[in-house]
């Protein structure tokens, strides 16, 4: 029998193929993460954890292995991040307001992960309701990142808003994490904590069951230790679900299948506008380098051009506040959730939201109900809605020309925890590469590639056109061979 | 605005010279669909509390819209009812409020841009004229929960039941300027959903509910400040409400009041409307298009599939039915007030005098079913029934006033007329030999009658006539008598 | 343009979110960042241009018309802060 850190070190790839040739079990492998979880809790990484349900669903799998069933992510243990509902299980976004919520329901993406095999660990910490970038606006408090600068002992930010998610995968708590984007919050995190983040095309993934941030942007994705481990995660969580009027009816390619390790002749684009004013030279120098990996490998580096680059933020703290002030709206203390009587039905409402919802949340409230509001919708959401559609036309320019565009994942490395929280614009401008292509909706991922001159990790990004994941993945996995990024955090939280 | 001539009759006279309603409705009409219009519980009415209620409907976290293609399809038909412009592409927004009968915190409507664009209702006014009423738009949206205020003292509850149910909110435009022309509207509304079946109409069950804008002016002078009156829930209020909400206007402005704008409910214990909710803060919806659903587009093969699916509207019917059967306007409008009625005349006219059959259907068999409340779909007597009466009197195996008491019978015991007219042997008598006898006896019987008829009072042939009828127990042919009576007593 | 305190009040009123009184001028200006950072919008020129509708270019599916859901008035009041008989108890509306 293998040791639980053993066991706990494995990819995702590597403990399915361990389990498929019965050198461990999925009841081993669940135990193990299970105390790795309750070992990890300085992390804070989890809202819920789930032992009893999770050690009865590795028993469920080990018996349908035993029956020669076996799906492609059978009996491997995952962390859910909380934004998704799951049936019976506490799902709280992480916000305050939905106390004590337990759906009556399943999400379409946690069904599908349970339905190829997939054994749950518990639900993850994020930012609240997904806002935020650093997993400081959580009800249930921040979340660690793993990482920390050698001889520092401050804590560092996850990223946000899955950073549950982000650390529980780099402090291999759990094979794999689910987490959802919006802006960047699968991206952005896997960069902060040298993990694999990405997220398909719109529509790939059902949002049924999804708590929603804002509906014209928001995407489930797989948060995950290899490029691989992503493509394998990806191929369970999609797929058509006619509950979700934009989930899309397309056949979904075997992603584990595009890593081929060839992209010779690919067209590899450099925008020029991601060249931002102030961007660190280490991020600078790791984007250069990429491009190097990328080009020994074969593929030409093309420069191009997205002339809206710039835009794409504010439009984004426009559509995505106005989206969810009306999202929220549901959130009223009447029929779930948190309650905060008053003496008549408005003062109920409005002490109950104002409880409910912490800073971060109400201030992107407001900011929504404003820009929806009489005589500024025109020039607030239209015009952000138009100029959505030049960013639209901006990537469909680019990929008439290039196969897929390689730029840094973030502007910077972590940062301390309370670093930024004092202001909102620099923590928004954390998703200033992230946030085109969420606009757009195309698929994005972010790889491991480096480590910034204090020693945390650093992401590459690599975006595609829409529904061509395949080459998302087939650029990914070049690159992470390329950077051969083989640092780990030290286990801190064990001492 | 149409420029629409002010009609001297609808001015209603005040202490300070005449004043003239403007009125638009908005009809909120429940489209008949199986299930809601977003989600998949049942529209059925009158469930236990929340059993008919999804996760969709009660705005539970990630829950998400899909659309009923069935309520799309019955806006499409109304729409054509209408005779209005059908939007192959068109967009569902979120109307924001909170309401603890609106889960979602926002009710998804049609703002910008509708399902139905503009078209045209020709109304039917008791002096027998027509007008046109423009129609501005119908749009698809949900409808609310129930907020239900008498079962605890400090406390409200909710039933989502009706939540989600597809609504078709048909405006007006401020066409209409009696309270006749009001509910004549409504009636014609009405009229067109049933014929096309995307709604039932029910009024008393809040299937069909109209608000109405009122407002009041000098004659073809500015328009006046509008009040709401919502919810209005049969024709009798509609018309109670405007009659009580014109004159209160006209008492204000005439007093030197303002009209404050504002929704009105009326009241019809009381017979008045009063202000309904105060308004503390005006509305702002910030309606925006709902990101959970793509726009609603329509192919143009689709929508012309069921324009020739619809059936013969009221309008057209009627048109037919004076023309084809040279029926009155009034008995033309009588007939086609709803299609099981129509239908069922032309099933008795089918082959048959026309005109004699309208008559059959308007009078002995409505008054018998108004009578009885019976529904005309459920008749006792069926149509081909009727149609054997009315053959028999063109047949003469019966007379006109045999054909009542056979009716009569019908009603009573629902047999056939044939089987009644054998039973009771009510046949009509042709046989002059037994008419001729009856006659004799009535002219040896009244010599001094005779002698006036033959003095030139020939309008005693007609009491001669009644005598000789009664005498036959009403079974004697009137034509053959007639025709004796002549003979014997004239010579003819 | 710039939240004053009126309209944060309104804002906040319109979101029914209780801001204090006293709280209303801060908050002003943490939006007005915010506003002030998008109006950066401002310099692109989007008068021949059509505001997305969905970044998902496809159409709108249509389900039948079947129930498919109901008969669980329980389980959608099982979350609720206040419930009796499977209604949603809330504070009295006043029409």
């Amino acid at each position: 029998m293998a040791m639980n850190s053993d066991l706990t070190g494995l990819t995702l790839a590597e403990a399915r193929d361990a389990l498929a040739k019965g050198e461990t079990t999925s009841v081993e492998l669940t135990e193990a993460y299970i105390a790795a979880v309750a070992a990890a809790r300085p992390l804070n990484a989890f809202v819920t954890e789930t032992p009893e349900k999770a050690i009865e669903m590795a028993k469920a799998s080990d018996a349908r292995r035993s029956a020669g069933t076996v799906g492609a992510m059978e009996g491997l243990p995952l962390g859910i991040k909380d934004l998704f509902c799951t049936k019976d299980v506490l799902s709280t976004a992480s916000s305050h307001i939905l106390d004590g919520f337990q759906p009556p329901y399943e999400s379409t993406v946690t069904t599908n992960l349970w339905n190829a095999g997939a054994v749950m660990l518990g639900k993850l910490n994020m930012d609240e309701f997904a806002m935020g970038s650093s997993n400081e606006t959580s009800y249930y408090g921040p979340v660690a990142n793993p990482w920390r600068p050698e001889g520092d002992n401050r804590t560092f930010v996850p990223g946000g808003s899955s950073g549950g998610s982000a650390s529980s995968v780099a402090a291999e708590i759990v094979v794999a994490a689910t987490g959802t984007d919006t802006g960047g919050s699968i991206r952005q995190p896997a960069s902060f904590t040298g993990i694999v983040g990405a997220k398909p095309t719109y529509g790939r993934c059902s949002r049924f069951g999804v708590v929603a941030f804002a509906s014209s942007l928001d995407q489930a994705g797989p948060m995950t230790r290899t490029v691989r481990d992503a493509a394998i995660m990806m191929g369970s969580m999609v797929g058509f679900d006619p509950m979700d009027s934009t989930s899309v009816d397309m056949p979904v390619p075997d992603f584990e299948s595009a890593l081929t390790g060839d992209i010779r002749g690919l067209k590899i684009g450099i925008p020029a506008e991601y060249r931002i004013d102030g961007m660190p030279p280490e991020i600078e120098k790791l984007w250069q380098q990429g491009e190097a990996w990328l080009r020994d490998a074969g593929a030409e580096i093309v420069p191009i051009s997205l002339p809206h680059t710039k835009y794409a933020l504010p439009a984004y703290y426009i559509v995505a506040p106005a989206e969810a002030s009306s999202n929220l709206a549901r959130y009223d203390g009447m029929r779930f959730g948190l309650r905060v009587d008053g003496n008549d039905l408005t003062e109920t409402y409005e002490k109950t939201r104002a409880e409910g919802f912490g800073a971060e949340v109400q201030r992107r409230i407001m900011i929504g109900t404003y820009v929806l509001s009489a005589g500024f919708y025109d020039a607030y959401y239209l015009k952000a809605q138009k100029v959505r559609t030049l960013i639209g036309q901006d990537f469909e320019q680019a990929f008439g020309q290039v196969d897929a565009i390689l730029t840094p994942t973030a502007p910077s490395a972590a940062f301390a925890a309370g670093e930024k929280s004092g202001d909102p614009i620099a923590m928004y401008l954390n998703d200033v590469f992230t946030v085109p292509a969420s606009m757009a909706g195309l698929p994005g991922m972010s790889v491991p590639a480096g480590l910034s001159d204090n020693g945390m990790p650093l992401g590459l990004q690599v975006l595609a056109p829409a529904f061509d994941e395949m080459t998302m993945f087939r650029v990914g996995g070049v690159l992470e061979s390329a950077a051969a990024f083989s640092a780990r955090p030290r286990k801190w939280w064990l001492a | 605005m149409r420029d629409i001539p002010t009609n001297p009759d609808n001015l209603i006279a005040g202490e300070t010279g005449d004043w003239e309603i403007v009125m638009g409705l908005e009809i909120h009409a429940q489209v008949s669909s199986n299930a809601k219009l977003f989600s998949g519980a049942s529209t059925e009415f009158g469930a236990d509390p929340n059993s008919q209620v999804s996760f969709v409907d009660a705005g539970l976290p990630g829950m998400l819209p899909t659309i009923n293609e069935r309520c799309v399809e019955q806006a499409v038909r109304t729409g054509m009812g209408l005779n209005a412009e059908i939007n192959l592409y068109s967009v569902f927004d979120r109307k924001n409020y909170f309401y603890p009968d609106l889960p979602q915190g926002y009710q998804i409507s049609q703002f910008k841009q509708p399902i139905v664009g503009r078209g045209t209702v020709t109304i039917e006014l008791s002096d027998g004229s027509t007008k046109e009423i423009g129609v501005e738009r119908l749009h698809l949206e949900q409808d609310a929960g129930k907020s239900l205020h008498d079962q605890h003292p400090s406390q409200t509850y909710v039933d989502l039941n009706r939540c989600g149910v597809a609504l078709m909110e048909i405006v007006s435009d401020p066409d209409m300027r009696s309270a006749e022309e009001a509910s004549a509207y409504v009636e014609k509304v009405q009229r067109i959903v049933r014929y096309v079946g995307s709604c039932d109409g029910v009024m008393a069950e809040g299937s069909l509910r109209a608000d109405v804008n009122v407002s009041v002016r000098r004659p073809g002078g500015e328009l006046g400040t509008r009040c709401e009156i919502k919810n209005v829930n049969s024709m009798r209020f509609i018309r109670q409400a405007i009659e009580h909400e014109a004159r209160r206007q006209i008492e204000i402005l005439e007093d030197g009041g303002k009209i404050d704008q504002e929704t009105r409910l009326y009241d019809p214990n009381k017979g008045v409307t009063r202000s309904m909710r105060s308004k503390e803060e005006a509305h702002d919806y910030r309606y925006f298009p709902d990101p959970d659903l793509l726009p609603l587009e329509m192919e143009q093969e689709w929508v012309d599939a069921i324009r020739a699916s619809l059936p013969e509207l009221p309008d057209a019917k009627k048109a037919r039915f004076m023309a084809d059967f040279g029926l009155s306007e009034y008995d033309a409008r009588t007939l086609v007030s709803d299609r099981d009625s129509a239908d069922y005349y032309e099933a008795v006219a089918s082959g048959r005098d026309p005109k004699l059959s309208a008559n059959w259907v308007t009078t002995d068999l409505f008054g018998y079913l108004n009578r009885t409340g019976i529904n005309i779909a459920e008749s006792p007597i069926k149509a081909a029934q009727l149609g054997q009466l009315i053959d028999r009197i063109i047949d003469k195996t019966i007379s006109g006033r045999i054909a009542k008491e056979v009716f009569e019978v019908m009603c009573e015991t629902h047999q056939d007329p044939d089987a009644i007219i054998a039973e009771k042997g009510l046949k009509q008598v042709t046989d002059e030999g037994a008419i001729t006898a009856v006659v004799d006896q009535v002219i040896a019987e009244n010599p001094d009658k005779v002698a006036d008829v033959q003095g030139g009072k020939e309008k005693l042939l007609g009491w001669f006539t009644g005598q000789v009828m009664k005498l036959s127990g009403g079974k004697a042919n009137p034509q053959a008598v007639n025709k004796i009576l002549r003979e014997k007593i004239l010579g003819d | 343009m710039s939240l004053d305190k009126d309209t944060v009040r309104r804002v906040a009123r319109l979101a029914r979110i209780e801001v204090a009184e006293d709280r209303l001028e801060a908050l002003g200006q943490e939006l007005n960042q915010i506003i002030g950072f998008v109006e950066q919008l401002d310099e692109v020129d989007t008068s021949s241009v059509a505001p997305m509708t969905s970044v998902a270019k496809q159409k709108l599916r249509w389900r039948a018309d079947e129930v498919t859901s109901g008969g669980q008035a329980e389980k959608v009041t099982a979350n609720a802060p206040a419930s009796d008989m499977n209604f949603f108890v809330v504070p009295k509306v006043v029409e």
